[in-house]
């Protein structure tokens, strides 16, 4: 604790350096997460954003620097991070309500069987109705459609109280509605029950709104701040190693590599991604040529 | 007298082997459905086949130097599930290379010993009652074993049931919340190794897999909840056996006469029957829904 401006933080991550089979996945990462903040960990596939959220999990080791944990070094058994996992296709013949998956939150490192049944029923009942999953919690959970399921794994993350939710590209292969559903949802945990969020997108805008703080990831690097301060043309070319242009479409934010840059586009490790169809004026016919963030 | 009188045929309260076979039919069939059910959701299938099958090598081997089969299962079917631990059973991709490796060598170890057994040993049915069980000729002095076993495959699942079960889920979410997956995993793979050779020695080391993946298929079939599947299995597997029993006695009176037909059969098929039963079940609900 009491190290400046990382006293008091939910997370800290300094300096954090991690190589996966000789092959340096990030480097120099340096960011701090206030209690109640709502953070977007940006960056295309292959940015290193999964690897960054298994590193805060415990579940890989770093290779330089150290994350904090409420100011401390992270044990593996705590209870201060809850976690949704990336999307995984759930089994549909698994025997498995969405009640049941929220109450394993509360309880799955125990051994035998739970005691005080009525009290734990209580809880899951509480928290499914906070996300609203009251309706389908008795359906299997592999059944249920990619939004109701990301309902389910976050109640699942959520029930044990932890101080900070990673979420780990919820909004992919959601429909753009359930995605502001779960974007609405999450900002309103954060605000509600004043747990920190960091959620991981390749998408930019749908968090624009709701987001206090943005880590940006980029070739294994990192640039964090308010979106004002990260999203800049300045900041971004450093970050990619070439220039890149910020430009502001009715309201969304593109970013495209520098006009007449073949070279750079072809040297950068970043893919283009059209995960959400981008509003027609925002998909000119440069799209196929530059690097878009729709 | 009437009814009774034939489906239990006389003597049929009285005969000691018939006893020892309810007890120790259903202590094994308890296991087997408790511990199936975990085997049918984690995928597991093929390794508790390869478990069954590589307690032929124990069963031989102890036909061999004169042991009880039982002794020969456990060891064989504990140190199999120990190397397909190491080559890496809990990798998704390395999970069937592992079973696949590790039954390999252990089959190929049986080829010897039951060639040794039919060639060298003064018992010649040792064979067909390794490979397809006789519940039938169990001494009562295997009894306890059977229970101690059973009891603590059991307590092993219930123990670990919900460790477990988020585990089976999704590894990544039971590691992120500290679970430690590979030992849970493997006191799995321990427990499964148990149920596999407890139930070898009534349906035999080839028909192992029917108990263990026949009722528990057919509970979760039935079932949205883990634990009554395992109460579903534990039940649909003690009638299979006890079913079977009964009617393997009567057979003593069907044709061919004085031959009784294989418990081992009848239970297969009984299983067999409920899973297509509970199919039905399924499909009609489903239209219902």
């Amino acid at each position: 604790m009491g190290e400046g401006a990382t006293s008091g933080a939910v997370l800290s991550v300094e300096g954090l350096g991690v190589r996966i089979a000789g092959r340096q996945v990030l480097g120099g990462v340096d960011f701090a997460i206030a209690p109640g903040e709502f953070t977007g960990l940006i960056g295309s596939n292959g940015a290193g954003k999964t690897t960054l959220f298994r590193a805060i999990l415990g579940l890989q080791g770093a290779s330089s620097g150290r994350i904090l944990v409420e100011g401390r070094p992270r044990t593996r058994r705590t209870d201060s991070i809850g976690y949704v996992p990336q999307k995984f296709l759930l089994d549909p013949d698994l025997p498995l309500r969405g009640r049941d998956l929220v109450g394993l939150g509360l309880d799955a490192r125990r051994l035998g069987f739970t005691l005080n049944r009525k009290r734990r029923a209580e809880r899951v009942e509480e928290m499914l109705a906070a996300v609203g999953a009251e309706s389908f919690a008795d359906t299997r959970v592999g059944k249920l459609s990619g939004g109701e399921q990301q309902r389910i794994l976050i109640a699942h993350a959520l029930i044990s109280r932890p101080r900070l939710l990673l979420a780990d590209e919820p909004l992919a292969n959601l429909d753009l509605r359930s995605a502001q559903e779960v974007v609405a949802l999450l900002a309103g945990i954060c605000r509600d029950r004043g747990v920190a969020v960091l959620i991981s997108a390749h998408e930019i805008n749908a968090l624009l709104p709701v987001m206090d703080r943005i880590v940006y990831l980029a070739g294994g690097r990192a640039a964090s701040g308010t979106s004002e301060e990260v999203i800049r043309a300045d900041v971004l070319s450093g970050l990619y190693g070439h220039h890149v242009d910020v430009i502001d479409v009715h309201g969304r934010v593109l970013i495209v590599a520098g006009a007449g840059d073949d070279a750079d586009l072809h040297g950068c490790e970043e893919t283009v991604e059209h995960e959400m169809p981008a509003e027609p004026a925002a998909e000119p016919a440069r799209a196929a040529r530059d690097e878009v963030v729709p | 007298m009437s009814a009774a009188f034939f489906v239990f045929a006389p003597g049929f309260w009285d005969n000691e082997a018939v006893h020892i076979a309810l007890v120790i039919g259903a202590a094994v069939a308890i296991v087997t459905g408790v511990v199936g059910v975990f085997t049918v959701m984690r995928g597991q299938s093929f390794a508790g086949e390869a478990l069954g099958d590589i307690g032929t090598t124990g069963g031989s081997a102890a036909a061999l130097v004169g042991a009880g089969p039982l002794a020969g299962f456990v060891a064989v079917d504990v140190l199999a599930a120990a190397a397909m631990e190491l080559v890496g059973v809990q990798r998704v991709r390395g999970r069937d290379l592992a079973t696949g490796v590790v039954l390999g060598a252990a089959i190929g170890l049986a080829a010897l010993f039951l060639y040794l057994d039919t060639t060298q040993g003064a018992d010649g049915g040792s064979t067909v009652t390794i490979l397809f069980g006789s519940i039938f000729a169990i001494s009562s002095a295997t009894i306890p074993a059977v229970v101690v076993l059973a009891v603590l495959a059991v307590a092993m699942i219930v123990l670990l049931y919900r460790p477990l079960l988020l585990a089976t889920v999704s590894p990544e979410m039971a590691a992120a919340r500290g679970i430690p997956v590979r030992v849970v995993g493997a006191l799995y793979l321990l427990a499964l190794a148990l149920a596999t050779a407890l139930a070898a020695i009534t349906i035999g080391t080839i028909l192992s897999t029917a108990l263990l993946i026949g009722p528990a298929a057919t509970a979760l079939r039935l079932t949205r909840r883990p634990w009554r599947a395992m109460f579903a299995a534990a039940g649909l597997g003690l009638a299979a056996t006890w079913i079977g029993i009964v009617l393997a006695y009567d057979s003593y009176h069907w044709p061919p006469h004085e031959h009784g037909w294989p418990v081992s059969f009848f239970v297969v098929a009984l299983v067999f029957g409920l899973y297509l039963l509970s199919g039905a079940v399924e499909w009609v609900r489903e239209r219902r829904a």
